[in-house]
């Protein structure tokens, strides 16, 4: 298939490995496949986006990977446990911004002394320098998902997982974070592997682009998106391949409507 | 290349704080006091105010002091009371009763609904009793806690504890059970399972549930303790206001029996505001649960 793939398995260095997955889950008609023969490498530092339309998978996929359900067949490999963030943000309203990260970081065992400046580290890396006693609902939807992703970089994870962490965002805040996004990846050097139904998002900040095909999901295609970052949503080339792939996504979903 | 790219990331660096400070929610600010004069404390009081107007008219009208007291006689009646040196007295008998079975109520009520909410077969065993037992009237159980404890002050907690114990553990359990599943995930993800699950994420999730739970808890610990208080009422378990009240029955007094009542009723509103309801508005808006309206 393609050569990233190839070089990672030679290099037997990954920070996720899914050999062969599937999982079926019980359905009205008996057992249902929903992840057919998955076999994908997330090499160190590597960014992947997993594209596909509704009934892909992709977050049953993605709860594989951060651990939160079996696959029924096929193994996954990762190193430790993976930061999982997701579209709602998930942040636990009885705690401050700054308390929800540390609570990850004492989970983690990180000892009490050290956690409020690692916390306020954090926030400083997101842009959110003095939201550390600021309140879940005193915050707006953008600064919300940037506590999250505060608070999935504090379990210190070589890799992140992040279902759709963008999608209930409006546009602008959108565009933004991708540029955050892109700009703490760099830094970090973390390996992300990322779910979305947007094309030109995962365009926008993936290396590698994997579509999925829906009800089973089973990687249709993949794209090395080598335009240089930092992209922009509405870069030429982002938009080249995003067409580009969009009519390969049509394409899939046409085949439902046929049967 | 290196420029654009210090320069892009300062760029959304600024149009960020830009949104940050659009998005961000103001806090509101103080309420100005004859606001909350009008809002709050007006209503309340030209209730009250009416009600007694209508009192005094119903005493006109029915004329029969066995019957109906004016509000002025309750009045001498408690301020009797009062000078005496018997009022307090009255009300900390129950208020110490009620506070201590409730604090009773609280220790076996809390572990209890735990085991309920977590441990399935438990719940399949005891749950529906559990819930059964809220709309069992406490009242029942005076006649077998006298029997089996006699007329004492075990008696007295007995009755408060199995009136309270139901509310407490169920409002623990449907708070456990009210828990958004996102929250039980996003645990998981960090490491928080088992114990800690609980601990760290499950209990304080829950504590809206909880704190519901034991407002009504102590509600019925106090409706109970009164059923105890005016059933078995036995001069050498002091004078309480349950007591006060069949005291007031017995001797035909119609003045002593509102006073009673009104002293039960006024108890009962002045613990849930200064301790249950701070409570809950202290649980609910430190979440942004509560609208100001």
């Amino acid at each position: 298939m393609s050569t990233t793939l190839a070089k990672a398995a030679e290099t037997v260095e990954y920070a996720a490995r899914l050999d062969h997955v599937s999982k079926s889950f019980a359905g009205p008609g008996g057992q249902q496949l929903v992840l057919d023969d998955i076999t994908l490498d997330v090499a160190p530092g590597e960014f992947v986006t997993l594209l596909g339309a509704s009934g892909c998978g992709k977050s049953t996929l993605l709860n594989l990977v951060a651990g939160l359900d079996q696959p029924s067949a096929g193994s996954i490999t990762t190193d430790g446990r993976p930061a999982l963030m997701f579209q709602e943000h998930a942040l636990f309203p009885w705690l401050t911004a700054g308390k929800n990260i540390e609570l990850a970081l004492k989970l983690r065992g990180v000892p009490k002394n050290d956690r409020r400046a690692r916390a306020e580290e954090l926030l400083e890396l997101v842009r959110l320098k003095g939201a550390y006693g600021k309140r879940v609902h005193e915050l707006s939807g953008g600064m919300r998902q940037r506590v999250a992703l505060a608070r999935a970089l504090a379990q210190e994870s070589q890799l992140l997982l992040m279902d759709e962490p963008f999608a209930a965002l409006d546009a602008i805040t959108r565009d933004v974070l991708h540029d955050e996004l892109t700009r703490i990846w760099t830094e970090t050097g973390l390996s992300v592997l990322f779910v979305t139904h947007n094309v030109r998002e995962a365009v926008r900040l993936a290396q590698r682009v994997i579509l999925l095909s829906s009800r089973p999901g089973r990687i249709a295609r993949e794209w090395v998106v080598d335009i240089p970052q930092p992209r922009r949503i509405e870069d030429a080339p982002v938009a080249e391949l995003s067409l580009e792939i969009t009519d390969v996504l049509r394409g899939e979903i046409r085949r439902h409507g046929q049967h | 290349m290196a420029s654009t790219e210090t320069k892009s990331a300062a760029d959304s660096g600024s149009v960020e704080a830009g949104l940050d400070a659009l998005d961000g929610v103001t806090a509101a600010g103080r309420t100005p006091f004859a606001r909350t004069f009008v809002d709050k404390i007006l209503p309340p009081v030209l209730a009250t105010v009416l009600l007694l107007v209508v009192w005094q008219i119903a005493f006109k009208v029915v004329d029969d002091p066995a019957k109906l007291v004016a509000p002025g006689d309750v009045w001498q009646t408690l301020k009797t009371a009062w000078l005496e040196g018997k009022l307090l007295g009255y009300i900390w008998t129950s208020v110490s009763r009620g506070l201590l079975g409730f604090l009773f109520a609280l220790a076996i009520g809390t572990p209890l609904g735990l085991l309920v909410a977590r441990v399935r077969f438990v719940r399949a065993a005891i749950g529906p009793i559990l819930s059964g037992l809220q709309s069992l009237p406490s009242v029942a159980w005076v006649p077998p806690a006298v029997l089996w404890l006699g007329l004492n002050n075990s008696m007295m907690y007995a009755v408060i504890l199995l009136g309270a114990v139901p509310s407490i553990a169920n409002g623990l359990v449907s708070g456990v059970d009210q828990v958004p599943p996102l929250f039980l995930r996003a645990g998981r993800t960090m490491g928080a399972t088992g114990v800690k699950g609980t601990v760290y994420i499950t209990l304080p999730a829950a504590l809206p549930g909880y704190v519901a739970g034991l407002k009504q808890g102590w509600a019925f610990s106090w409706r109970s303790l009164m059923a105890a208080e005016i059933i078995a009422s036995f001069p050498d378990l002091g004078v309480g206001l349950g007591q006060l009240l069949e005291n007031g029955r017995n001797a035909s007094d119609m003045g002593m029996v509102f006073e009673a009542i009104l002293l039960i009723l006024f108890v009962g509103i002045a613990i849930d505001l200064l301790i249950f309801s701070p409570l809950e508005r202290w649980v609910l808006r430190s979440r942004g649960l509560l609208v100001k309206g």
